[in-house]
């Protein structure tokens, strides 16, 4: 099941460079939230505060309040958090030393699952959703760098999936993909909100109108809008967010 | 006619490079060769079975030596290996950029260039003097002092190859910090840490001036770690200065074993853990 997270009054701190500046926002659960906003905008950066990576950088700093399911999440330890708030990231990142199928199970097993048959049954779950079992079910013993980058992107998405969590990031993660990938995440992307709640930070309009129950618009680290997908593609009450979007900035 | 210079000039330039390069290999295959030739002929199994004879008798051997050298270099291995990767792994992950590791680092890079005698004076007074006697422990311990900041600066420059992003991969799948560095970025540099490691090993396996204070040498079987002990640096440099023909023999004969031991260590650290990518 998803949760719902309400973000109030966020900011967040490169150094002395404010890149947050404020941010309230209500996530529905098992909704998909698109994230646009031109680069630089801090799209990034506020996904990261939501599985309270960001903070893990030195000389970063965050302040204000993110509940998770009536919880704070600074209240929570950030390793059993991030449990709960799986991310995808904007560039493939396999692990390395690791097989396919060690890469999808990695995050329960090095959590603890010992019992064979109960990983090998996640890592075809988790490759089934991510539309990479047909691929690899062959080789999941080659190493997870021997696949294409847009292969790659799906073994992070599987390996984020097998941990299960109930909230889930995904920063750009078609960004690398062709075109016939990308729509296999789009539908994933579609199915995985009966049980997640997800934002996916997009630069792709027309992907977040395919995709996105709600969308936000981020500027210069504030929120604009924030609405249904349909409101803010066809009627944004601001401006510029509507500049954004007919593309005359940005 | 400007042309022409140009040529000219070039190749000048290139025979002043070939030429230095020629001078440069001369004396390093001059070395090899030399302990090759003289070697070799001295080299049988009498010497890897065989302990020293008395003065200027034939058929001795240095099993010895080679016995403490290979004890000494896994003692200092034991020690230097595991606390050299530990200190590099809190030095890269743990604390990269705090005065702390600042000094550390200023000392691993001071350390590795002071002469290897230093330490040797300096664990002769701290340790043999203190024990009362020469001893394998000794000569392994100032083997592994000499191996350690070695091994911290090949291990840190390893671990800094590992993508940041990969230790954020595990963080965000909820894996604890150490487990992600234990399971996830040390295999991914495995390879060239243990490159590392052999390297240092073999640096330090030749290592003469530390053991003449240390281990001293013996002309015997060591019945245990506590005792002065032969290693094949310092009986080579016995053997060679001492004026029996026979001795100087084996003292060829034990150089060429230990650059065979150094060449293989190398080789294997270069070839069979070669990182293939990161
Ligand atoms: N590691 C960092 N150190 C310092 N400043 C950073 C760092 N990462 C991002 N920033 C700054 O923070 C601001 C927001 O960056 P962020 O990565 O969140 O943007 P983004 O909206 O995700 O952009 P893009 O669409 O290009 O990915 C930018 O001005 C950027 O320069
Ligand atoms: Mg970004």
């Amino acid at each position: 099941m998803g949760q719902t997270l309400s973000v109030r009054q966020l900011e967040a701190w490169y150094g002395s460079n404010k890149t947050l500046k404020g941010i309230n926002m209500e996530v529905a659960s098992n909704h998909v939230t698109a994230i646009i906003g031109p680069s630089g905008c801090g799209k990034s950066t506020f996904v990261r505060c939501i599985n309270r990576m960001h903070e893990t950088m030195p000389g970063t700093k965050v302040k204000g309040e993110i509940v998770l399911d009536g919880e704070s999440i600074y209240d929570q330890d950030p390793v059993a958090l991030r449990k709960m708030v799986g991310m995808v990231f904007q560039k493939p990142n396999p692990f390395p030393s690791m097989s396919i199928y060690e890469n999808v199970v990695a995050g329960v097993r090095l959590n603890g699952m010992r019992n064979k048959q109960n990983l090998q049954g996640i890592a075809e779950k988790s490759l089934r959703m991510a539309a990479l079992w047909d691929e690899v079910k062959d080789r999941l013993n080659y190493s997870g760098m021997s696949l294409s980058g847009g292969q790659q992107q799906r073994l992070c998405i599987a390996r984020a999936l097998a941990v299960e969590p109930s909230v889930l990031l995904m920063d750009e993660p078609a960004s690398a993909l062709d075109p016939i990938a990308t729509t296999h995440i789009e539908e994933l992307v579609r199915q995985l909100k009966e049980d997640y709640t997800i934002l996916i930070v997009t630069h792709n309009m027309q992907q977040a109108a395919r995709i996105a129950d709600s969308t936000a618009f981020f500027l210069n680290g504030e929120l604009v809008e924030h609405g249904a997908t349909s409101e803010i593609f066809t009627n944004p009450n601001d401006k510029r967010t509507e500049d954004y979007i007919t593309g005359r900035f940005g | 006619m400007n042309d022409y210079f140009r040529k000219y000039k070039n190749l000048m330039m290139l025979t002043v490079f070939i030429g230095a390069t020629i001078i440069a290999l001369i004396p390093l295959f001059g070395v090899l060769g030399y302990v090759v030739k003289n070697g070799l002929s001295a080299l049988n199994l009498q010497f890897f079975v065989n302990l020293p004879k008395a003065m200027g008798l034939p058929g001795g051997g240095m099993a010895n030596a080679i016995a403490g050298t290979l004890i000494m270099v896994l003692i200092a291995s034991a020690l230097g290996i595991p606390i050299g990767i530990l200190a590099a792994i809190y030095l890269t992950e743990y604390d990269r950029h705090s005065w702390l590791s600042t000094a550390v680092r200023f000392a691993t890079d001071v350390l590795t260039g002071i002469p290897s005698i230093i330490v040797g004076i300096v664990i002769y007074t701290a340790v043999v003097l203190r024990m009362g006697n020469f001893s394998a422990l000794a000569g392994g311990l100032s083997l592994a002092v000499i191996m350690i900041p070695l091994i911290i600066r090949s291990t840190e420059e390893m671990l800094k190859l590992v993508s940041h992003s990969i230790r954020e991969a595990g963080f965000a799948l909820g894996i604890s910090k150490a487990k992600t560095i234990l399971k996830i970025v040390l295999p991914t540099a495995a390879k060239g840490i243990i490159t590392g490691a052999m390297l240092a090993v073999a640096r330090v396996a030749g290592e003469t001036a530390p053991l003449l204070f240390t281990a001293l040498g013996n002309q015997y079987w060591s019945r245990s770690l506590n005792e002065p002990t032969a290693s094949l640096p310092v009986q080579i440099f016995q053997y060679a200065t001492s004026p029996y023909k026979e001795w100087h023999q084996l003292a060829w004969a034990g150089s060429l074993v230990l650059i065979l031991m150094v060449i293989t260590l190398n080789l294997v650290a270069r070839y069979a853990f070669r990182s293939r990518s990161i």
